[in-house]
């Protein structure tokens, strides 16, 4: 096939004062949230959120890694209780861990804006589920926005901004995987760029405490903004976008980037594009379906607008399981759209990810395996030594959560197997979320004891070598007042033996020591410290 | 021309794949083209297949090239990449290493930039617009290998 010839050349909807880029969605949430005078972005690394606050920061942002997404928010809530406008941006399984924060923080509201990036994954590209963000906010009663393109992630960040500010509630920006690392072009006004908010902090125990006589209020006040949001979403003001079909045979629903799915395959069907979906402005939706004989509704993850729209008595269909799992395309809306539910994806033939030739965490696991151990393992790069060749891990479920099992393991299991367990968890997951688990080592300790291996590379590896607050250095790589010891942290709680290795140089060491420790019934922390080769490369360059 | 074209460029974690498609989006940007350019980051990146896809037009719709409508696919690891050979358009162009000299590169690091050289001979951008949006990703001291790599690849 050959394009040559003279090709045509088009300029895409930009005016000549406008700035024109081609942007991936998380460069267009960071830049917007630079024009829309954001003071703090906070969060914790994500596949596929990480790149917003990297570049927010080389933007010129002020742009943290906290040591959890929990953590994250309640920086970002903070600042905008002292009218600041923040942002915090986790992926989806990070929500679960500041969700106790933001639950209430719905109830509280806010004196100026906050914005929570979640990133969803849907088919799962790298993450342990495919949880639907749009669900946690309807049923935390927080507000959802839904870019389509990076053109929107940047307008509808700015609108988040300015809505969580007039409605005084956190804004929940949902974006998914193909909208955080799909590039598409930008168009914005740098002049529209506003400054910082000036802040103050006014007392009001009323709204920022939330004990029982002010939360009940404060839900009321809630359900009360989200009745006005609903009006206005279902206004003109809204960013929900009517296009009539060429004709009254197909309507359908969509949002986010299954919108752009749907609108490739059925470009003359009606649409109801929902970009503020949540609260769904359900009426105005159901009146737009009863003027087409058919209404689909394509969206990604949850059927969630499926089934708000069939209790509010939309002329919708109702969604076949076969949609919920994995990430959407243009042949799964046609193929929904066409009322198949036979659709099967093709599956490439796909080279499974492996740690890296050389990766310390090779050699971490081989004493485990050598000795038998059942190892309850955690979230990062490490993982994949569950699969082969190294076969070292026995359990993952989410983050921290290796020191738990493994504590939950050998506290039921007969004394023989449950000596074999051991919890592996990695230095930044460690500084995420395992700190807590240590404290249940010390305080319910099993009989036998226990032992946790930290496989510290010391950085956020799996998500393209963060910083955290082990490494000594801060985002942008520049040095950290501090640099916490995993060794000291175990020490000050109470675990009685605390030794640090190289598990490249001293694999038979590691072996005796671990297989002594085993055989005893008390509390141990082993650190196997050896850089990540990437990091270690890529920080000799930051360096030079 | 209203048609979408899809280049689909595959190969696995460390092979440049990314790179590839982040040069040839930003050309096609500076063409003057709307373009969409889709790909997945995380896990996929330890060394395993790996893919990008770049679609430019009047106007792009999906971000994802739909079953069997790639027109280019820039194969870089034939053995793992080959696979989505099964998506190709009826007309749909193959380029791999096989289209090259692969031991006259300096460095088998610029296989992508090379097979980048072999799209240029099918697309109608002028070979100095596609040399200066390579040398803008590349620092200093690759440059000249990287130009040496497009021109084996556009000369072949």
């Amino acid at each position: 096939m050959m394009l040559r010839g003279r090709a045509e050349k088009f300029n895409i909807l930009c005016m000549s004062k406008l700035e024109k880029k081609l942007l991936s969605g998380n460069e267009a949430i960071a830049l917007a949230a630079l024009h829309s005078g954001c003071a703090l972005g906070v969060g914790y690394p994500g596949t596929p959120s990480t790149e917003i606050l990297e570049n927010f920061s080389k933007l010129g942002g002020t742009a943290e890694w906290a040591p959890n997404e929990k953590v994250a928010a309640e920086v970002a809530l903070g600042a905008a209780f002292a009218e600041a406008s923040s942002m915090c941006t986790m992926k989806h399984v990070g929500f679960n861990v500041a969700q106790d924060l933001f639950f209430t923080a719905s109830y509280s509201g806010i004196q100026g804006a906050f914005v929570a990036v979640v990133a969803d994954d849907p088919g799962m590209a790298s993450s342990q589920n495919e949880q639907d963000t749009r669900s946690l906010g309807y049923i935390g009663g927080l507000p959802v926005i839904e870019p389509a393109d990076s053109q929107e992630a940047y307008d509808f960040t700015r609108l988040a901004f300015k809505l969580s500010r007039k409605w005084g509630i956190p804004f929940i920006l949902r974006t998914t995987t193909r909208i955080a690392h799909s590039n598409t072009i930008v168009c914005y006004d740098p002049d529209s760029a506003e400054p910082l908010h000036p802040t103050k902090y006014e007392k009001d125990i009323t709204t920022h405490v939330m004990v029982p006589g002010h939360a009940k209020p404060a839900h009321k006040r809630l359900r009360q903004k989200h009745a006005d949001m609903l009006k206005w979403n279902e206004s003109d003001e809204s960013p929900n976008l009517i296009i009539e079909g060429k004709s009254n045979e197909l309507g359908i629903v969509a949002s986010g980037v299954a919108f752009q799915h749907a609108m490739e395959v059925a470009p003359d069907a009606g649409f109801f594009k929902v970009a503020f979906s949540n609260p769904l402005p359900v009426a105005k939706i159901a009146e737009f379906t009863k003027r087409y004989k058919r209404c689909v509704v394509i969206e990604e993850g949850d059927p969630y607008m499926t089934t708000l729209l069939l209790a509010g008595g939309a002329n919708v269909e109702p969604r076949d399981e076969v949609w919920r799992f994995g990430e959407f395309n243009s042949d799964r809306a046609r193929a929904q759209i066409e009322g198949r539910t036979d659709y099967v994806a093709p599956v490439f033939k796909a080279k499974p990810p492996q740690l890296c030739k050389g990766c310390p965490h090779t050699f971490s696991f081989k004493p485990l395996v050598d000795l038998n151990c059942i190892v309850s393992g955690d979230i990062g790069c490490y993982t994949l030594a569950a699969m082969k060749p190294v076969s070292g891990m026995d359990l993952q479920i989410c983050m921290g959560a290796s020191i738990g099992m493994g504590i939950g393991l050998r506290k039921v299991l007969p004394e023989k197997r449950a000596r074999k367990v051991v919890s592996v968890i990695g230095d930044s997951t460690f500084m995420h979320s395992g700190l807590t688990g240590l404290l249940e080592m010390v305080y319910n300790p099993p009989a036998t004891g226990h032992v946790v291996v930290v496989v510290d590379n010391s950085t956020t590896a799996m998500t393209g070598q963060q910083e955290h607050p082990g490494t000594g250095r801060k985002l942008d790589h520049s040095p950290a007042p501090h640099a916490v010891s995993i060794a000291d942290v175990a020490k000050a709680i109470g675990v009685q033996n605390v030794e640090t290795f190289n598990p490249v140089r001293d694999c038979d060491k590691i072996k005796s020591y671990l297989e002594g420790k085993l055989a005893t019934n008390e509390t141990t922390l082993v650190i196997l410290k050896q850089p990540c080769l990437l990091a270690a490369a890529n920080l000799a360059k930051i360096k030079a | 021309m209203d048609k979408t074209t899809n280049i689909r460029i595959a190969g696995l974690g460390g092979m440049g794949v990314l790179k590839a498609a982040l040069i040839l989006g930003e050309l096609l940007f500076e063409e003057g083209y709307d373009v969409k350019k889709a790909e997945v980051h995380g896990m996929s990146q330890r060394g395993g297949s790996i893919s990008s896809d770049v679609r430019f037009g009047k106007k792009v719709v999906s971000p994802m090239i739909g079953e069997g409508t790639i027109d280019f696919l820039l194969s870089l690891e034939p053995e793992w990449s080959d696979v989505h050979k099964a998506s190709l358009a009826p007309d749909g162009v193959v380029i791999s290493p096989a289209d090259f000299d692969v031991s006259k590169l300096k460095s088998a690091k610029s296989i992508n930039v090379a097979a980048l050289g072999v799209l240029s001979k099918h697309l109608d951008i002028p070979e100095s617009r596609w040399l200066e949006t390579v040398a803008k990703f590349f620092p200093e001291k690759l440059r000249e290998a990287n130009e040496e790599a497009f021109k084996l690849g556009r000369n072949s």
